[in-house]
């Protein structure tokens, strides 16, 4: 089930296009990468589902009916910029917080006080924020975001200003989060991460959705029929022998190890290429590349803006 | 609604419990009491100390009529001794050698040697008692020569005080007693504290809208409520904070007074007697005379404060601190949320401190002049009228032009703050550009 849908969202500021008739889906218990360079208009498209601007058009659901102000109780919000009140104390704050997200004074103590032992923070409970680190405050400002319990949590960059052992915490928090039946949308320029937690992604570019789909879906559609292969041996003419339906990309043959990658270049199957290779050499690995995020991204948004050009 | 409250619990506590907040709000009257009371208290203090002071009169004018008192001895010593005294003045037995020359009729001149420097106090008594006898003396010679008898009598008939009472007939067509320097003064000082007030409020919710901007913080609390609702919170907060320290200022102001009245009410009526003592003792009726003339002053300021019409004007000092400061407040709050730095901040803000300034500067030709063109307009005019209004009222100001006056401001604030309203929403979530006034107005026409 969808717990999020926009349809054909548009959104125009004064001189310039945010977002021109954007939809996507969000499935409950998922969690969604929101890709996109910078200025695509993520963040737009964020403070929407938000309610913090609204669409100049365009429809948007919670949990199948059009949203409703009531609905970003629902939902807990971590910006790419965040802050808290410096002069604040901890606990005060995120109880502050967790009000202001409507929830009883009571239940946020309780729910603040298991995750701060969980978290192992309790110490900073009457500390003022202005007396953390950075990355103390990005886990304070962490549990402020997921205090209340939302259905959709979106975090933009949720992994900045951590050090891997804190990414690692947060990270694994976040897969919890999705295990317990949290729906979460996830905003990075970091694809390796998005390879590693998300189940969709959609990939905006200047205003307009130019890829979405299952994240294996995604690299199934870019693999380029490229197989990677490693062989010991010698061998002479290997492109000749290969023939005219294979193309070898790339042949490095100084180490002992040797390696090269090839390219099917129509319907064959990897079985009529190991035939040939096995002939020549001896087989030490032989796999199929599959592009990463980083290159899908890379691959789509420079072939957009191409045709945005022409 | 609710989460109104709870940002303006949020926004008042935290500043209430500032302990700059709670030292100013404290230390100021005590202050304020302490300017009052000190020069009074210290002037009050008697110099205790007994002091003898040797007189040498050749001239025998002053013999017998300076009166030792309790603090204060005189002491007449012959020819020699004032001369062995003179070369070579120690005080010891004597505090001080006065000298009145035989010529002192003429050049008026005497003088006083000491080792030390003659203390304010006694040069001032020594000054007033010689300067009576020998105008007495003058006066007896011009009496004897003249050949006019009762010319003395005559001539003190002839001092005059002109007390001029200003009475203002009130609207039952009562005549009451009105003072015009006691109206002048409140209304100044009312005029000062509203300025004062929206001033600083003001520029608090601006810094306050600042902060939020520049830490970010703004844009989770957004996600949770609608930016009015913030800034609302925010602004009422800090309201109920400035009228708790007006509130708080009000009552220790009080209660300072009262008991500064008593202390001082009660040392002046001891002084005020001493110095009758001391009048009468020298035969001085007439000035003695003029000493009940000024407890009626006394009587007749509280009087005329008794007939001003204290409700109206702390009522309207309220009504016009909360609707100046809301006035202001929403122009600062809008300036806050659209600039990004404090130099930005600074230039933004020179357009609307102005009006405010312009309250000051006419300020006293308007309590000189309540009734002007200059006060109407001012006092009706919503920009300015926080301030001149409330130094108006305790001359009284016909009702409808209160009335007038307050239902134009409330107008001007409803339209205001929805004006901030439209600004602020737009300009939190504004980074990184600098907005000029032209901007602004446009995004008073943006759709969400």
């Amino acid at each position: 089930m969808e717990i999020f849908q926009a349809n054909n969202v548009v959104k125009e500021f004064v001189g310039h296009v945010a977002l021109s008739s954007v939809s996507i889906s969000v499935k409950e218990a998922s969690i969604f990468g929101l890709l996109g360079p910078n200025g695509a208009g993520k963040t737009t498209l964020i403070r929407i589902i938000n309610q913090i601007t609204a669409p100049d058009s365009g429809e948007l659901f919670f949990e199948g009916r059009p949203i409703k102000a009531d609905d970003i109780y629902q939902i807990g919000y971590l910006p790419e910029e965040r802050g808290l009140y410096k002069k604040m104390k901890v606990g005060e704050q995120a109880l502050y917080l967790a009000q202001l997200k409507g929830m009883s004074k009571k239940d946020a103590l309780k729910n603040l006080k298991i995750w701060f032992e969980k978290f192992e923070i309790q110490a900073w409970w009457g500390k003022k924020v202005e007396e953390l680190s950075k990355g103390m405050a990005q886990k304070v400002q962490f549990i402020t975001t997921v205090i209340h319990q939302p259905k959709l949590l979106i975090f933009d960059e949720p992994f900045t200003g951590f050090d891997p052992i804190n990414t690692n915490l947060i990270k694994n928090e976040i897969l919890e989060l999705k295990k317990n039946g949290t729906t979460i949308i996830f905003s990075t320029h970091n694809m390796s991460s998005v390879e590693e937690i998300c189940d969709h992604i959609a990939l905006l570019n200047q205003s307009k959705k130019i890829l979405d789909g299952q994240i294996d879906q995604v690299k199934e559609k870019f693999k380029t029929n490229t197989f990677e292969v490693q062989y010991r041996g010698d061998t002479p003419d290997l492109e000749y022998r290969l023939g005219a339906n294979f193309k070898v990309l790339e042949h490095d043959v100084n180490d002992r190890l040797k390696q090269m990658k090839v390219q099917f270049l129509n319907g064959n199957s990897n079985n009529e290429l190991l035939k040939i290779l096995m002939n020549q050499f001896e087989i030490v690995s032989f796999k199929e590349v599959i592009p990463s995020m980083n290159d899908v991204f890379i691959h789509v948004v420079e072939q957009n803006n191409l045709e945005i050009l022409r | 609604m609710n989460k109104s409250i709870l940002i303006l619990k949020r926004e008042y506590l935290t500043r209430v419990k500032k302990k700059s907040f709670i030292i100013s709000t404290l230390l100021v009257p005590v202050f304020m009491a302490a300017l009052m009371i000190l020069p009074t208290y210290l002037a009050m203090m008697d110099d205790k100390e007994e002091r003898t002071i040797a007189v040498y009169d050749p001239t025998s004018l002053i013999l017998d009529k300076l009166e030792s008192n309790e603090f204060t001895k005189f002491h007449y010593i012959p020819r020699q001794e004032f001369q062995k005294l003179s070369k070579n003045f120690k005080s010891g037995k004597y505090y001080a050698l006065l000298h009145v020359p035989e010529n002192i009729l003429t050049t008026n001149l005497a003088e006083m040697i000491s080792d030390k420097q003659i203390t304010f106090d006694i040069k001032n008594l020594i000054t007033n008692r010689i300067e009576k006898i020998i105008e007495g003396e003058k006066r007896k010679k011009v009496v004897d020569e003249s050949g006019l008898p009762d010319l003395e009598k005559k001539l003190a008939a002839t001092k005059t005080n002109i007390t001029l009472e200003t009475i203002k007939i009130g609207e039952e067509g009562k005549a009451v007693k009105s003072s015009t320097e006691i109206a002048m003064a409140i209304g100044y000082v009312a005029g000062f504290m509203i300025y004062f007030f929206v001033f600083m409020y003001g520029i608090m919710v601006m810094r306050g809208v600042m902060e939020e901007k520049s830490n970010r913080i703004v844009e989770v609390i957004i996600s949770s409520v609608k930016p009015f609702q913030l800034l609302f919170g925010k602004i009422v907060g800090i309201g109920l904070v400035g009228l708790t320290q007006i509130a708080i200022w009000v009552i220790l102001g009080i209660a300072i007074t009262t008991g500064v009245t008593a202390f001082i009410g009660h040392g002046s009526a001891e002084t005020v007697v001493q110095a009758q003592n001391i009048m009468s003792a020298q035969g001085m009726d007439q000035m003695a005379a003029a000493a009940p003339a000024q407890k009626n002053i006394t009587l007749e300021i509280i009087q005329s404060i008794g007939n001003l019409n204290i409700p109206l004007i702390i009522f309207s000092l309220f009504f016009y601190f909360i609707c100046g400061f809301i006035l202001y407040a929403s122009f600062y709050g809008a300036i806050g949320s659209a600039v990004d730095s404090d130099e930005d901040a600074q230039q933004m803000m020179m357009p609307v401190m102005m009006p405010l300034i312009f309250s000051i500067v006419i300020l006293f030709a308007v309590a000189k002049n309540p009734e002007g063109s200059l006060a109407f307009w001012a006092s009706i005019i919503p920009l300015t009228s926080p301030v001149i209004m409330v130094a108006r009222i305790p001359f009284g100001v016909p009702a409808w032009q209160i009335t007038l006056s307050m239902i134009i401001m409330l107008g001007t604030i409803l339209g205001t703050i929805w004006m901030a309203g439209k600004i602020y929403r737009t300009g939190i979530l504004m980074y990184g550009k600098k907005v000029n006034l032209k901007e602004i107005v446009k995004w008073l026409f943006y759709k969400n």
